[in-house]
C-alpha cells in the first residue's frame, strides 16, 4: 500500500469514508461536493464496475487539479454510455474522438494547453489531461498512439479502464482477455474451451519499459489506493499511466453486485497484481490481506462455468493457480521482501 | 457558446435521464437488530451507546445506555456480558470488549459527575418498590423518569441488595456501587433502609401505593443434609458473604472447604483466601466444564491459589474438621454417579453454596397469587396474579444475574406506567437479526480485543482491592472502535462511494443517507458492501 | 518578399507565418520538407509559442490535431499518399467534429504498387470525408492558399486540405513572393475557437447520435461546404486587397470567352496546359482552359457558367476511378447537366508520368474533332497492356502485374536497342 493506512477508527482505510476521521483524512468519494464527473443518468448496466472506476478516478483528479482538468475518451462502452445524444454525464471538459487515438488526442489537447499557458506567461499549464478508455482501446487498437505518447513523455495520464474483452460489440476476445474465459470470439468449445493460454499482452508492465515517470495498478475494490495514485499522478508531469481493474457484470457473467467483491478477489488471489512503479522500477506492492485461492474468484463467473459443473477442470484451475502464485512470487505480494519485477516475463490475468 | 448541434453536449444533460425505470428491486435502508442488544438482559442498545462512544462522545454514549440500564459502572464490573457471546467480531478475532466500554463510561460518569435528569412532570402516582436491589433499582429508575413518585423499602441497613450482600467488593468496589444507587436516589426517589415490609397489601393500603414492584432477592440459603459432628463449622455462603459487609467479618479458619460449584461457590472461596485461609478448596461433584460459575471466575480463582476437586461430594463432617468426601464419576449421561471410594479432607469449616432460595413471607394472603419451585409466577408484563402488583428478579422464575434483575425493573416500570394508565404497553417489534452473514467483514480494520489490566497476584491474594482493572480513555476509545455496528448505519460512506449511478445522497454527517430512486438501477452493490448490514433489496411491485 | 525558394520551404514559411501553435509530423514523401522546415523554424525559436511534435504515424498526426484544436490551438499537419490513407479514420473524424485544422496534402500516388510520384489518386480517395479540398496550381499560390486555409477553416470551424502536386511543386524551387508577418497578421485575426474544452465552460465533444439527428448533421457539414463556396471568393478578394495579388478562388478561367474546347484540370497541370493552349490559340484553335480551385465544395454553378458556352469539355484528371473511370469528370457531368455538350475524360500522369505538351496537343486536337474515346489514357503503353492481360487469359498463374510489365518494358527496351 502506497500510503499511510488508517488503523483503528472501526474501519480504518478500507471504506469509502469514516465519521471519525478528519475529513482531509477521508476520500474524495466520501465528500458530499465529489465533482460526480460522471453524473447519474447515464446507461451504463446495472452494477458497472468501468462507470465506477471512472467516476472515482476522474472525481479525484479533479479534486487533485482544482478541476482544472480535461479528459479524453477512447471509443467504447464508457463513451457510449455516457454521451449518447442528447444528453452527456460528464461534467468537465471531455471529447471523444476514435477507439484507437485517445492518447494521441491527449496529447495533441496537452499541447494546446502548453501553448495557451505560454501565451498566458505561466511556466506550464495549470489545466491537465487525462485519456482514458477500455483494455481494447487501450491494449490493441489504442497501443500505438499510447506507446507514441508515453515514449514522447507527454504531459498526459492515461487511464485503462480493464474489463477484459470488447464489452461495447458483445463480449469479444481481447489482448488483455484472461486464458480459458468465454467470450463471444473465444467460446467454451472443442478441446480447449474458451480463450487460449499463453497469450495476452500486460500493458502495465510494457508502459513501464518506457521508462515514463508513473505507472500504477489499481481495482474498484480499493477506493483509496485508486484515489492515491491518481493523486499522486497528477502531481507529476510527463507520461503515466493507471490501469484499473473493473469488473463487468454482462461480459462475464457475474452477479450485478459482485462487482466490487470480484475486483477485491483478484487482486487477493493474486490473479492481478496491485502496484506502482516510478521509471521502470517497481515501487511499492499492494500486499495481499487475506489469500483466497483462484476457486474463489472464477466460481462466481459465468464467463469460467465450463470449468466447474459436474466434472471440474482441475487442470485448468490449477494454470490458473499457477499464475497468481506466479504473480505472488515476483511481485512479492504476500512477503515483506521487496518485488523485483522487471518488464518480462510476468503473465497476468 | 454557439456549438455545433448534437456532437457536441452541455455538461449535465444525463440528468433527464430517469435510470430508476431499470430497476426490479430496490435498496432500502434498515436498522437490523445488533446480536449484542438481542443478547442483552438488560436490553441495552450496546451497538447504540458505542456509536457515541467511539467518537469520544462518553456522555452521549453514557446517556444511551442509561436510558436502559443506570449503573453502567455496576455493569462495568459483574455483568456476565452475554453480549460479548453473541459479537460478531467473535467471528472475526475476537468479541469487542463491551463490559469494559460500558465500565469505562460508568467510572467516566462518576468522575464527572454526570447526573440523571428528573422528570419533568409528575403523574401523581405512588410506587412502592420492595428491594434496592438490581431489579428495584432499575424500576425505581425507570419509574421516577416517567414521573412517578418512588419510594423503595429494604430490610438491610444498606442498599444494593444482592449487589452488595453477594458480590464481594475485590469484583465490586462500594463505592461504585453507592454512587450509582445515589444517583437513582439524587433523582427523588426515596430509600427506606432496614424496613421490611412483610405484609404487602397492608403496605400499600396504608401508604396508598398505586402499584407496587417487588423485588426481594434471593437471600435464603438452601441446605443440605450432610451428617455433622457437633463440633463442625458449617456455614452458607450467603451468611458468610453478608457478614463482609457488617463489622464483624466471618471466621473461617486456616482451611475452608466450600461446597457447590456456582459463581457464588467462587466468590467465597475467594474470600476465604483474602481473609488468609491458607487452603481454600472448593469441592464439587462434576466436572470443570459442568461447573455453573463462569469460566474466566473459575480460572481467577485458580490463580489466585483456590483449589478444586471436582468429581467429589461430601459425605460427612466429621469431629475436628475431617471431611469424609466421596469420590464420582460421571455416566454415559454426563451425570455424576458415586464410586464408593472416599478421601478425607481436613477443614476448620465448610461453606455451603448450593443456591439460594426466596423470603416469600411478604406475600402472605394475597389471593390469586401461583408460587412453583419456590418463585412466584409472572405473566409477560412482570404483574403477579394479584392486578397492580408486579415483581421480578431473583424472587420470579428467571437466571439470577444482576443483568436480568434490571432487565427485569425495566420491563417492570414500562408495564407498570401502561397499567397506571390504564393501557398496555407494547414493547417494540425486534428487528431482523444482523447475524455475521448479513455483515462484509472486509472492511473492518484487523485490531484485536484490548486486555484489562489485572491486579498483581499476591495483592489479589491478600486484600479485597479490585481484581480487574478498568481501562483507560485511549484504549476504551479503540475498544468502542472495534464494533461492527452490526445492522445499524456507522456513516462509513460506502454506499455512497460504491453507487456506480451516484444514486446515494449524503445526507451529513449524523444524517446519513438516502437512496435517489430516480437513478438507481437496483445493482445491489450498496447491498453486497454495506459494511454493516443496514441496507437490504426489496422487490419493485410493478 | 521574393525568395527563390523550394516549394515546400515556401509552404513552411506561409506556415510559418501564420502562428500555428501546434504542428505535428510523421514523415512520407514528398511532404517531409515542409514539416522539416516548421521543425526547424520551432526549434530555433522562429516560430514562438508553437509546439511541435514528432508522432509515430500520420493516424497520430491527425489525433493529435483533432485534440489541440479542440483545445483551442491553431493547428497544421501534412502529409501524403499511404500516409492520408493510414489517417483517414481521423481525417473523417476531424471534419465531423468540425476542427478547423490545416493539413497539406503533397499529392501522391497510392500504392500497390508502391509509387511514391505525383497523382491525384490520396486527396481524391478523400473527396467525401468533409474537409475542404483546395488545390494549388504554382507554388505561389500554394503558398498563399495556406494562408487563406487557416481563415477559411477557422471561419467556417471546418478542417482544410491544401493540395499541392508532389515533387512537381514540393520539390521545386521557383521564386515565390512570401509575405511579411504584418500583411498576414493583418489577414488571419488570432483563432477564435467556435468550441473549445474548457474548464471554466465544460462541454462534451462528440458525442454518440443516432438516427434521430445524424442526417440533420451530416447536412449541416453539407451546408457549410456550401457557406464555402461563398466564402471562398471571398477570402480570396481579401487576399488580393492585402497582398496585392489574386489567388485562391473557386475557380479559374483560362481564354474561355469564346472557346468552343475547354479544358478542365486542377493543379500545377494547369501550368502546361495554359502553354499548350496558348500554342494550339496560337494556331487559331478555339480552346481555354477552367482551373479548378475548390475541388469541396465544387463549384457546381461556378463550373457551369464557365462551360456552358463550350461545345466540348476535356477533363484532364490525375485520378482514376477504377471502374467508371473519371472523379473529377463526374462531378463536371453533374455540374453540365442537361446541356449539350460532348465531355471527354482523360486520364492522365497517374504515378508521376510526365504530360508532355506533344501529348496534350496530340489529345487535345483528337477532342476537337470528336475523335477521342469517351475515357482515355493519356500516353497508355497499349502493347504492355495487351500482353499482360494476354498472358491473364492464358495463365493461371501469371505473375504479379507490375513486374511482368517491368519486365516487358526491360524487355521492349532490349529489342529497341
Amino acid at each position: 500500500m502506497g500510503f499511510q493506512p488508517i488503523k483503528f477508527y472501526q474501519t480504518g482505510t478500507f471504506t469509502v469514508g469514516n465519521r471519525l476521521l478528519p475529513p482531509e483524512q477521508r476520500s474524495v468519494q466520501a465528500d458530499m461536493q465529489r465533482s460526480n464527473a460522471l453524473n447519474s443518468g447515464h446507461r451504463a448496466c446495472q452494477g458497472c464496475g468501468e462507470a465506477l472506476g471512472a467516476r472515482y478516478a476522474i472525481d479525484a483528479a479533479m479534486r487533485a487539479t482544482g478541476n482544472q482538468l480535461i479528459a479524453v475518451n477512447a471509443t467504447g462502452c464508457l463513451e457510449v454510455f455516457s454521451t449518447p445524444y442528447p444528453e452527456t454525464s460528464w461534467q468537465l471538459p471531455w471529447i471523444h474522438s476514435l477507439f484507437g487515438n485517445a492518447a494521441a488526442v491527449a496529447t495533441g489537447v496537452a499541447a494546446a494547453n502548453k501553448i495557451r499557458a505560454q501565451k498566458e506567461g505561466q511556466a506550464e499549464s495549470q489545466t491537465r489531461v487525462i485519456a482514458q478508455g477500455g483494455d481494447g482501446g487501450t491494449t490493441d487498437i489504442g497501443f500505438g498512439c499510447l506507446s507514441g505518447m508515453f515514449e514522447r513523455n507527454d504531459d498526459v495520464l492515461y487511464i485503462c479502464y480493464d474489463n477484459q474483452a470488447y464489452m461495447n460489440t458483445g463480449v469479444q476476445r481481447s489482448s488483455a482477455t484472461p486464458p480459458a474465459a468465454r467470450t463471444a470470439t473465444t467460446m467454451p468449445v472443442g478441446p480447449e474451451p474458451g480463450n487460449v493460454f499463453g497469450q495476452g499482452k500486460n500493458v502495465p508492465l510494457i508502459a513501464m519499459a518506457h521508462g515514463i515517470p508513473y505507472v500504477a495498478t489499481a481495482t474498484v475494490a480499493d477506493l483509496r489506493d485508486l484515489e492515491y495514485k491518481v493523486k499522486k499522478a497528477m502531481g507529476m508531469r510527463g507520461a503515466r499511466y493507471i490501469h484499473i481493474f473493473v469488473p463487468c457484470p454482462l461480459g462475464w457473467g457475474s452477479a450485478s453486485h459482485d462487482t466490487i467483491k470480484l475486483a477485491r478477489l483478484a487482486k487477493e488471489t493474486g490473479l492481478f497484481p496491485v502496484f506502482e512503479a516510478e521509471y521502470g522500477e517497481v515501487t511499492n506492492v499492494s500486499k495481499i490481506r487475506q489469500k483466497m485461492a483462484v476457486e474463489e474468484y472464477l466460481r462466481p463467473q459465468r464467463r469460467f462455468a465450463h470449468l466447474f459443473g459436474k466434472s471440474p477442470k482441475l487442470d485448468v484451475i490449477a494454470r490458473f493457480q499457477h499464475i497468481a502464485d506466479q504473480n505472488i512470487y515476483k511481485f512479492g505480494l504476500l512477503g515483506e521482501d521487496k518485488a523485483t519485477v522487471g518488464y518480462y516475463g510476468v503473465e497476468s490475468v | 457558446m454557439n456549438k455545433p448541434f448534437a456532437i457536441t453536449l452541455n455538461v449535465g444533460s444525463s440528468l433527464a435521464n430517469k435510470t430508476g425505470t431499470w430497476r426490479t428491486y430496490r435498496p432500502e435502508y434498515i436498522k437490523r437488530l445488533p446480536p449484542c442488544n438481542n443478547a442483552c438482559p438488560a436490553g441495552e442498545n450496546t451497538q447504540g451507546w458505542l456509536y457515541h462512544a467511539e467518537s469520544g462522545d462518553y456522555e452521549t454514549a453514557w446517556r444511551t445506555l442509561t436510558a436502559d440500564n443506570p449503573m453502567p459502572a455496576v455493569m462495568g464490573r459483574v455483568c456476565y456480558h452475554p453480549c460479548e457471546g453473541a459479537c460478531n467480531r467473535g467471528k472475526l478475532d475476537s468479541a469487542v470488549g463491551i463490559n469494559s466500554v460500558e465500565r469505562f463510561l460508568g467510572d467516566e460518569a462518576i468522575k464527572q459527575g454526570w447526573k440523571f435528569a428528573k422528570p419533568a412532570q409528575e403523574s401523581g402516582k405512588r410506587i412502592l418498590i420492595v428491594g434496592s436491589g438490581p431489579s428495584g433499582m432499575s424500576a425505581a429508575y425507570q419509574l421516577r423518569r416517567l414521573g412517578h413518585t418512588v419510594v423503595v423499602f429494604d430490610a438491610a441497613p444498606y442498599a444494593g441488595g444482592m449487589m452488595r450482600f453477594g458480590i464481594p467488593k475485590y469484583r465490586l468496589p462500594r463505592e461504585v456501587l453507592d454512587a450509582e444507587v445515589q444517583r437513582i436516589l439524587d433523582m427523588g426517589v426515596e430509600l427506606r433502609l432496614n424496613t421490611k415490609v412483610t405484609d404487602i397489601l397492608k403496605t400499600m393500603k396504608d401508604e396508598k401505593f398505586d402499584a407496587a414492584f417487588l423485588a426481594v432477592g434471593a437471600h435464603i440459603a438452601k441446605r443440605t443434609a450432610i451428617p455433622a459432628a457437633e463440633s463442625a463449622r458449617i456455614l452458607d455462603a450467603v451468611s458468610v458473604l453478608r457478614n463482609m459487609e457488617g463489622e464483624d467479618k466471618p471466621m473461617l479458619g486456616r482451611r475452608v472447604v466450600v461446597y457447590g460449584g456456582g459463581n457464588t461457590a467462587i466468590d467465597v472461596a475467594r474470600t476465604a483466601k483474602r481473609l488468609g485461609a491458607e487452603e481454600a478448596i472448593i469441592v464439587y461433584r462434576r466436572t470443570r466444564d459442568k461447573m455453573p460459575a463462569h469460566d474466566f471466575e473459575v480460572e481467577e480463582a485458580l490463580q489466585e491459589g483456590v483449589m478444586m476437586r471436582w468429581l467429589s461430594t461430601i459425605k460427612q463432617v466429621g469431629d475436628g474438621g475431617a471431611i469424609q468426601v466421596e469420590k464420582m464419576e460421571l455416566d454415559e449421561q454426563g451425570r455424576p454417579v458415586p464410586t464408593g471410594e472416599f478421601e478425607t479432607l481436613e477443614a476448620d469449616s465448610v461453606v455451603l453454596a448450593l443456591g439460594q432460595d426466596v423470603d416469600l413471607g411478604l406475600l402472605d394472603g394475597v389471593p390469586d397469587l401461583t408460587f412453583e419451585d419456590g418463585v412466584v409466577q409472572v405473566g409477560e408484563n412482570m404483574m403477579t396474579g394479584y392486578s397492580g402488583i408486579f415483581a421480578g428478579g431473583d424472587m420470579v422464575p428467571s437466571e439470577r444475574t444482576v443483568t436480568v434483575g434490571v432487565g427485569h425493573g425495566k420491563r417492570a416500570a414500562r408495564h407498570i406506567d401502561a397499567w397506571l394508565r390504564g393501557t398496555v404497553y407494547q414493547p417494540a417489534p425486534k428487528g431482523e437479526l444482523a447475524n455475521f452473514e448479513k455483515l462484509n467483514p472486509w472492511y473492518y480494520t484487523d485490531a484485536d480485543k484490548t486486555v484489562r489490566p489485572m491486579l498483581d497476584i499476591i495483592r489479589r491474594q491478600s486484600s479485597f482491592d479490585e481484581v480487574q482493572g478498568g481501562l483507560d480513555e485511549n484504549n476504551a476509545l479503540f475498544e468502542a472502535r472495534r464494533c461492527l455496528s452490526c445492522g445499524n448505519c456507522f456513516e462509513c460512506d460506502n454506499c455512497y462511494g460504491v453507487c456506480p449511478d451516484n444514486a446515494v445522497i449524503k445526507l451529513g454527517a449524523g444524517k446519513g443517507f438516502e437512496f435517489n430512486y430516480e437513478y438507481c438501477k437496483g445493482c445491489g452493490i450498496c447491498v453486497a458492501e454495506c459494511p454493516c448490514g443496514a441496507i437490504k433489496m426489496v422487490a419493485e411491485e410493478n | 518578399m521574393l525568395k527563390q525558394i523550394e516549394g515546400s520551404h515556401a509552404v513552411a514559411e506561409a506556415v510559418a507565418l501564420c502562428r500555428p501553435e501546434v504542428i505535428c509530423a510523421y514523415p512520407i514523401s514528398p511532404q517531409t520538407h515542409i514539416v522539416e522546415g516548421l521543425g526547424e523554424m520551432v526549434k530555433s525559436g522562429e516560430i514562438k509559442q508553437c509546439e511541435f511534435l514528432n508522432v509515430e504515424s500520420e493516424f497520430a498526426a491527425m489525433s493529435v490535431a483533432i485534440g489541440s484544436s479542440a483545445a483551442g490551438a491553431r493547428t497544421y499537419t501534412a502529409t501524403a499518399s499511404q500516409g492520408l490513407l493510414f489517417m483517414v479514420e481521423a481525417v473523417y473524424n476531424a471534419s465531423g467534429l468540425g476542427l478547423p485544422i490545416v493539413m497539406t496534402v503533397a499529392n501522391r500516388a497510392i500504392g500497390a504498387p508502391i509509387n511514391i510520384w505525383n497523382d491525384h489518386s490520396d486527396s481524391m480517395s478523400q473527396r467525401d470525408c468533409g474537409w475542404i479540398q483546395i488545390f494549388a496550381e504554382t507554388n505561389q499560390e500554394a503558398a498563399d492558399l495556406h494562408i487563406q486555409a487557416f481563415k477559411l477553416a477557422e471561419e467556417l470551424s471546418l478542417p482544410v486540405m491544401v493540395c499541392m502536386d508532389g515533387f512537381i511543386l514540393t520539390h521545386a524551387y521557383e521564386r515565390v513572393d512570401i509575405p511579411t508577418q504584418a500583411q498576414v497578421d493583418a489577414f488571419l485575426p488570432p483563432y477564435s475557437p467556435r468550441q473549445v474544452l474548457d474548464p471554466a465552460n465544460p462541454v462534451s465533444i462528440g458525442a454518440m447520435v443516432g438516427p434521430e439527428a445524424f442526417s440533420e448533421v451530416r447536412y449541416l457539414a453539407h451546408a457549410k461546404q456550401m457557406q464555402a463556396l461563398e466564402l471562398i471568393p471571398k477570402i480570396s478578394r481579401e487576399f488580393q486587397e492585402i497582398f496585392g495579388r489574386e489567388s485562391g478562388g473557386l475557380v479559374r478561367p483560362y481564354m474561355l470567352d469564346d472557346a468552343e474546347t475547354v479544358v478542365v484540370a486542377l493543379g500545377s497541370v494547369l501550368g502546361t496546359i495554359k502553354d499548350t493552349i496558348d500554342e494550339m490559340r496560337a494556331d487559331g484553335i478555339s480552346i481555354g482552359v477552367l482551373g479548378i480551385n475548390s475541388f469541396r465544395p465544387f463549384p457546381i454553378s461556378a463550373v457551369r457558367r464557365a462551360l456552358s458556352h463550350a461545345k466540348r469539355i476535356v477533363v484532364l484528371e490525375k485520378s482514376l476511378a477504377v471502374g467508371i473511370g473519371g472523379i473529377v469528370a463526374t462531378d463536371v457531368r453533374l455540374a453540365l447537366d442537361g446541356l449539350d455538350q460532348r465531355i471527354y475524360t482523360v486520364v492522365a500522369g497517374l504515378g508521376g508520368r510526365n504530360i508532355t505538351r506533344g501529348s496534350l496537343h496530340r489529345v487535345f486536337r483528337m477532342a476537337m474533332h470528336d475523335q477521342l474515346e469517351p475515357l482515355h489514357f493519356l500516353d497508355l503503353d497499349w502493347g504492355v497492356v495487351n500482353r499482360e492481360l494476354d498472358r491473364e487469359r492464358t495463365t493461371r498463374r501469371s505473375g504479379p502485374i507490375a513486374e511482368n510489365i517491368l519486365r516487358d518494358v526491360g524487355t521492349a527496351s532490349r529489342q529497341s536497342v
